[in-house]
C-alpha cells in the first residue's frame, strides 16, 4: 500500500498483531491526549472480551489496511481517562465547529496521516470528514473491504476540514481544560459569524462557549444575536460572567438584551454591574423597548457650541472607540440643549478655523424620546437619516438612533 | 404579582406554535378521512376512543418536546450521537418513504377537495405544489410559522359544520365516555387505524425540531408542556366534531362505507350548503397545510440525521441535498396525483408495513434517549412516567404492528388464492383507483348500495378487504374517477 493516510472507519476493526505474528485483537477506538500532541494518536484500546487493552503509540512497529504490527508485548489494560479524547466515543457523529467555514458540522470520519517515526509508525490526525464520501464509508463499513470502499468512493468529491481549523464542543468546562481546548479559533471569527454558530448548538454547548471566551469578544457575539436567544444565554451564565459581558457591550444592547430578562436576574446582572456602564445601562432600562428612547443609543459625540472643525479633530481623537460607526457630530449649549447636526463629511472639506456652526444644515431633524418607531422609521425613510438625534423632555440631547438600528427593527416585523 | 402574570403570558404566547401545528397537522386529509368513515360506519360508537388517543398522543409529544427543550437538539441529531450513522441512515430512508406517501396523500387530498369546488386537478395540483414550494423556500420561519398557526384557527371549520348539522349531543356525550368494544373485525380495525393515524414518525421528529427551532429552553419549558397538550386535544376535538358530523349526517340515515373524505363532505350537501362547503374548505386546508409541513420536516430531520447542511435561510449551493430532497418530494408527490396508471396503493401498502417497523423504533429510541442522565440531566423520567411512556409505546407498537400485518396478511391469501395470476391482480390494482374491481374475497365488509352522482357503485358489490383497509390506514380515496 502506497497510500499514507487511513480512515477512522478502516481503523477501527483492524487486527492487531504481536511480535511473532499472531493476532492479538481488534482495534475498538483510538484516542488522542491533547496536552501531549494536538493530533498524534497516542493510544489504541484494544478488545477482545470484555477489557480493553491499550497501546502506545510507540509500541507500534507498522500500521496499514493489513494490520496494525506491535513491536513491544507490554500492553496495559484500558482505565478510562479524562485526558483521553476518545475517537469513537467522544469525537464521531458528534457536532464540531469548522472554524474556517465558519459553520457547526458533524463528524462522519476521520481521516489519518501514517507516519514515520525512528524506528516505528504513527498515525496523526489529518482531516474530518463530513461529505457524503465519508457517509458511504460509514455505511460500507465491516461489509465491504476497505480497498473496494477506497476505489468506489473516489466518485464522490471529498467534502473535509483540516483538523486544526476544526474545534471541539465540549460542555463541561473542567473537562474542556483537560483536553485543552483553546477558543481561539473562535475568537479569531467575526462576531457575527460566530453569533451564527453558537445559535446553531445547543443550550449546555452555548453556555460553555460563552462561560470560557474572551468577555469582549462575548460581548461582541452576544450583540449579533436575536433578543431572545441573548436572554436565555444570560440567563445560563453566572450572574458574575454575564455581568462582566454585559459591562462590555454598547450600553444600548446591554440595556436591550436585559429588558429581555425577567426582572429578578436583569436586577442581579445590574448590581454585579460597575461604574459608567451600569448608570447608562440603567437610564436606557427606564425607556418603553417601542420608543425612541428604546431605540437610541448613547455612543454620540457632542460639542460645545463654537468648537471650530480644528477643535473636532481634536476631540474625535479622544473618542477613539466609536470613529468606527460615526457619521453625525452634534452641537450642545451650555445647558446641554441640542443645537444642530453636523455630517462628519463636512469636516474634511471646511477650513480648520470655520466654526461648526456654519457647516450646519438648515434643518435640525430630531424626535422626543416618548417618539413611537413608526413614526422615526418613516423620518429615517422621508429626510434619508443616518443618524436621528432624540431629545428629552427638557430638550437636552439624551441619545441617537442610527440607521443599522432601524434595519434591525424593519427586518424583524 | 400582575407583572410576574403577565411575564408568564409573554412566556406563554412566545413558544405557541410547535405543539399546535404539530397536532394539527396530524388532522390531515388521512387523518379526516378515517375519523369521517368512523362517524359514518359506526355513528358515535367509536367517540370513547378519542380520549385514550389524547392521552398517547399526549404522553408521546411531550416526551419529544421535553427532550426538545433540555437538550437543543433535535430527535434526529441525538439518534445520531447516541446510536450512529449507520441506524440514523436506514431510519431517515424508511422515513422519506413513508413521509413520501403522505405527501402523495395531502396532494390526493387536495385534489379532492378543489374537485367538489369544480376545480380541475390539473389545475389545483399543480398550483398547489408550486405554493407550497414557494412558500417554504422563500418565506422565512417565523413569518411561515404565523401563517401554519392561522391554518390552525381554520380548523374551526369542522366545529361550525357539525353544529349546523343540529347532531344528538346527548348521544354524543355518551358515546365520549362509555367504551363499546365489538369483536367485529371490521370494527376493530376500525379502531385500530384510528390510533394509527394519530401517532406518526414524523411528528416525533417535526415537535422535536419546532421546540428547538423556536429556542424553547428548559426555562420555558413549563409553558410549552401546556402549549403541547393543549395541541393534543385541540386536534381530538377537531376529531370529535369531525366524526359527529358524520355521525348525524351520514350513519343517522343508513350506516355506511365512504371511500374519501370529499364523500364525507358531499353527504352532508343536502344537510346545509354551508356545512358542505365548510367541511370541504376544512378538508383543503388541512391537506395543504399538511402538504406544508410534511415535506419540509422530512428534509429537516433527514438533513439533520446525516449532517447535511439545511435550512430555508441557506442559499441552494450551500445546501444542495437539502433543498433537492425537498423539491422531489413536493414535485413527484404532486405529480403522483395525476399520473394516471401510478401503482399508488401498492406503494401505500408498503409504506404502511414500513410505518409499522419505523414507528417502534422511533418510540423505543425516544424512550431510551430520554432516560440518559448525562443527555436530560433532572429532566429524564420518573420511574411511574417511564411506565406510563412504556405501556403507551407498547400499546403504539402493537396497534401500529397489528394494522401492519392486517394489511400484509390480507395481501397474501389473494396472492395465495389466484396461483397464476398475481401478476394479474397486480395488474389489475395497479389500474386502480377503482378498488371495487378487485376479486372477491372471503369475509368481506358489505357495502351498502349507494348513489352519488360522483360514485355509482352498485349494491352487492364487494370491495377488497385490502383496498378497504389500506384506505382506512391511510385516506386515500377512491379519488381518480
Amino acid at each position: 500500500m502506497a497510500d499514507d493516510f487511513l480512515f477512522l472507519t478502516e481503523l477501527l476493526g483492524l487486527k492487531i498483531y504481536d511480535l511473532k505474528g499472531r493476532r492479538l485483537g481488534l482495534v475498538k477506538d483510538a484516542a488522542i491526549v491533547p496536552l501531549i500532541h494536538p493530533s498524534r494518536v497516542d493510544r489504541f484500546l484494544v478488545g477482545g472480551g470484555w477489557a480493553w487493552l491499550t497501546i502506545r503509540h510507540d509500541q507500534i512497529r507498522s500500521i496499514s489496511l493489513d494490520g496494525i504490527y506491535l513491536k513491544d508485548e507490554q500492553l496495559t489494560p484500558y482505565h478510562s481517562d479524562e485526558y483521553m479524547l476518545r475517537l469513537v466515543r467522544d469525537l464521531l457523529d458528534q457536532q464540531i465547529i469548522d472554524g474556517q467555514g465558519r459553520k457547526v458540522v458533524r463528524v462522519t470520519d476521520v481521516t489519518f496521516r501514517i507516519q514515520q517515526e525512528s524506528d516505528g509508525q504513527s498515525i496523526n490526525i489529518l482531516d474530518i470528514d463530513i461529505g457524503l464520501r465519508s457517509v458511504l464509508r460509514r455505511l460500507a463499513q465491516g461489509a465491504v473491504p476497505p480497498r473496494w470502499i477506497r476505489r468506489v468512493q473516489t466518485l464522490i468529491p471529498p467534502r473535509s476540514i483540516r483538523w486544526e481549523h476544526c474545534s471541539i464542543i465540549e460542555a463541561d468546562p473542567q473537562r474542556r481544560l483537560r483536553l485543552n481546548i483553546s477558543n481561539k479559533i473562535l475568537e479569531r471569527m467575526h462576531p457575527a459569524d460566530l453569533a451564527d454558530i453558537v445559535e446553531d448548538l445547543s443550550p449546555d454547548d452555548r453556555e460553555a462557549i460563552f462561560e470560557t471566551i474572551d468577555s469582549e469578544v462575548a460581548a461582541d457575539t452576544l450583540s449579533e444575536m436575536e433578543p431572545d436567544v441573548q436572554a436565555s444565554i444570560l440567563e445560563s451564565l453566572e450572574t458574575e460572567k454575564a455581568a462582566e459581558i454585559v459591562e462590555e457591550m454598547s450600553p444600548h444592547e446591554a440595556a436591550d438584551a436585559l429588558a429581555e430578562l425577567e426582572e429578578q436576574t436583569s436586577e442581579d446582572i445590574l448590581e454585579e454591574m460597575e461604574g459608567e456602564p451600569k448608570a447608562e445601562v440603567e437610564e436606557l432600562l427606564e425607556y418603553k423597548e417601542n420608543s425612541a428612547g428604546g431605540l437610541m443609543n448613547t455612543e454620540y459625540v457632542a460639542l460645545p457650541e463654537d468648537t471650530t472643525v480644528a477643535g473636532a479633530m481634536e476631540a474625535l481623537k479622544v473618542h477613539e472607540e466609536v470613529l468606527e460607526s460615526l457619521n453625525t457630530l452634534f452641537l450642545v449649549d451650555a445647558s446641554d440643549q441640542l443645537k444642530a447636526a453636523i455630517p462628519l463629511a463636512r469636516l474634511f472639506t471646511a477650513a480648520g478655523a470655520t466654526p461648526l456652526k456654519d457647516l450646519a444644515p438648515e434643518t435640525l431633524i430630531h424626535v422626543d424620546v416618548e417618539e413611537r418607531q413608526d413614526r422615526i422609521t418613516e423620518l429615517f425613510d422621508k429626510y434619508n437619516l443616518l443618524t436621528l438625534p432624540v431629545i428629552d423632555a427638557e430638550g437636552k440631547l439624551a441619545g441617537v438612533i442610527t440607521a443599522d438600528e432601524i434595519i434591525s427593527l424593519l427586518r424583524d416585523k | 404579582m400582575l407583572k410576574k402574570f403577565r411575564y408568564q403570558i409573554a412566556i406563554f404566547l412566545s413558544v405557541i406554535g410547535p405543539g399546535l401545528i404539530t397536532a394539527n397537522v396530524d388532522n390531515d386529509s388521512g387523518g379526516i378521512f378515517t375519523y369521517s368513515q368512523a362517524g359514518a360506519k359506526y355513528g358515535y360508537l367509536p367517540l370513547w376512543t378519542l380520549i385514550p388517543i389524547t392521552l398517547l398522543l399526549i404522553v408521546t409529544q411531550e416526551m419529544c418536546s421535553r427532550m426538545g427543550a433540555v437538550t437543543g437538539k433535535g430527535l434526529s441529531d441525538l439518534i445520531r450521537e447516541e446510536f450512529g450513522l449507520r441506524t440514523t441512515f436506514f431510519m431517515m430512508i424508511a422515513l422519506v418513504l413513508v413521509n413520501f406517501t403522505n405527501v402523495i396523500s395531502e396532494f390526493a387530498g387536495i385534489a379532492s377537495s378543489l374537485e367538489l369546488f369544480h376545480i380541475s386537478r390539473y389545475i389545483s395540483v399543480p398550483i398547489c405544489a408550486v405554493g407550497v414550494w414557494l412558500l417554504v423556500v422563500r418565506g422565512n420561519y417565523r413569518s411561515v410559522e404565523k401563517i401554519f398557526l392561522v391554518a390552525c384557527c381554520l380548523y374551526v371549520t369542522y366545529i361550525i359544520s357539525a353544529l349546523l348539522l343540529k347532531p344528538d349531543w346527548k348521544e354524543a356525550a355518551i358515546y365520549s365516555v362509555k367504551p363499546i368494544l365489538m369483536f367485529d373485525t371490521d370494527y376493530i380495525s376500525m379502531l385500530i387505524a384510528m390510533v394509527g393515524t394519530s401517532i406518526a414518525p414524523w411528528m416525533q421528529f417535526y415537535l422535536q425540531s419546532a421546540i428547538v427551532e423556536k429556542g424553547i429552553t428548559a426555562k420555558e419549558y413549563v409553558q410549552s408542556r401546556v402549549e403541547v397538550i393543549v395541541g393534543c386535544i385541540l386536534t381530538d376535538v377537531v376529531a370529535f366534531f369531525i366524526i359527529v358530523s358524520c355521525a348525524t349526517a351520514i350513519w343517522a340515515h343508513g350506516p355506511k362505507d365512504i371511500n374519501d373524505a370529499s364523500e364525507a363532505a358531499v353527504a352532508l350537501k343536502p344537510f346545509g350548503q354551508y356545512a358542505y362547503l365548510l367541511f370541504s374548505a376544512g378538508l383543503f386546508n388541512a391537506s395543504f397545510f399538511a402538504a406544508c409541513i410534511l415535506p419540509l420536516s422530512t428534509v429537516f430531520t433527514v438533513c439533520e440525521g446525516l449532517g447535511f447542511e439545511s435550512g430555508v435561510d441557506k442559499r441552494f449551493h450551500e445546501a444542495p441535498e437539502f433543498y433537492w430532497l425537498y423539491t422531489l418530494l413536493v414535485g413527484i408527490g404532486a405529480a403522483v396525483i395525476l399520473w394516471p396508471n401510478f401503482p399508488l396503493i401498492k406503494m401505500i401498502l408498503a409504506s404502511q408495513v414500513l410505518n409499522g417497523v419505523l414507528l417502534p423504533f422511533v418510540l423505543i429510541y425516544m424512550v431510551i434517549l430520554i432516560n440518559k442522565k448525562d443527555l436530560m440531566k433532572e429532566w429524564t423520567n420518573s420511574a411511574a412516567y417511564n411506565g406510563i411512556a412504556w405501556i403507551s409505546v407498547a400499546i403504539m407498537i402493537g396497534l401500529t404492528l397489528a394494522l401492519a400485518a392486517i394489511t400484509v396478511k390480507q395481501m397474501m391469501p389473494q396472492a395465495k388464492a389466484m396461483p397464476g395470476s398475481t401478476s394479474a391482480a397486480v395488474a389489475k390494482m395497479q389500474s386502480v383507483p377503482k378498488v371495487q374491481s378487485v376479486p372477491k374475497m372471503q369475509s368481506v365488509p358489505k357495502m351498502q348500495s349507494y348513489d352519488s352522482e360522483r360514485h355509482a357503485f352498485k349494491t352487492d358489490i364487494h370491495e377488497s378487504r385490502i383496498a378497504h383497509l389500506i384506505r382506512q390506514a391511510i385516506g386515500i380515496g377512491k379519488f381518480a374517477d
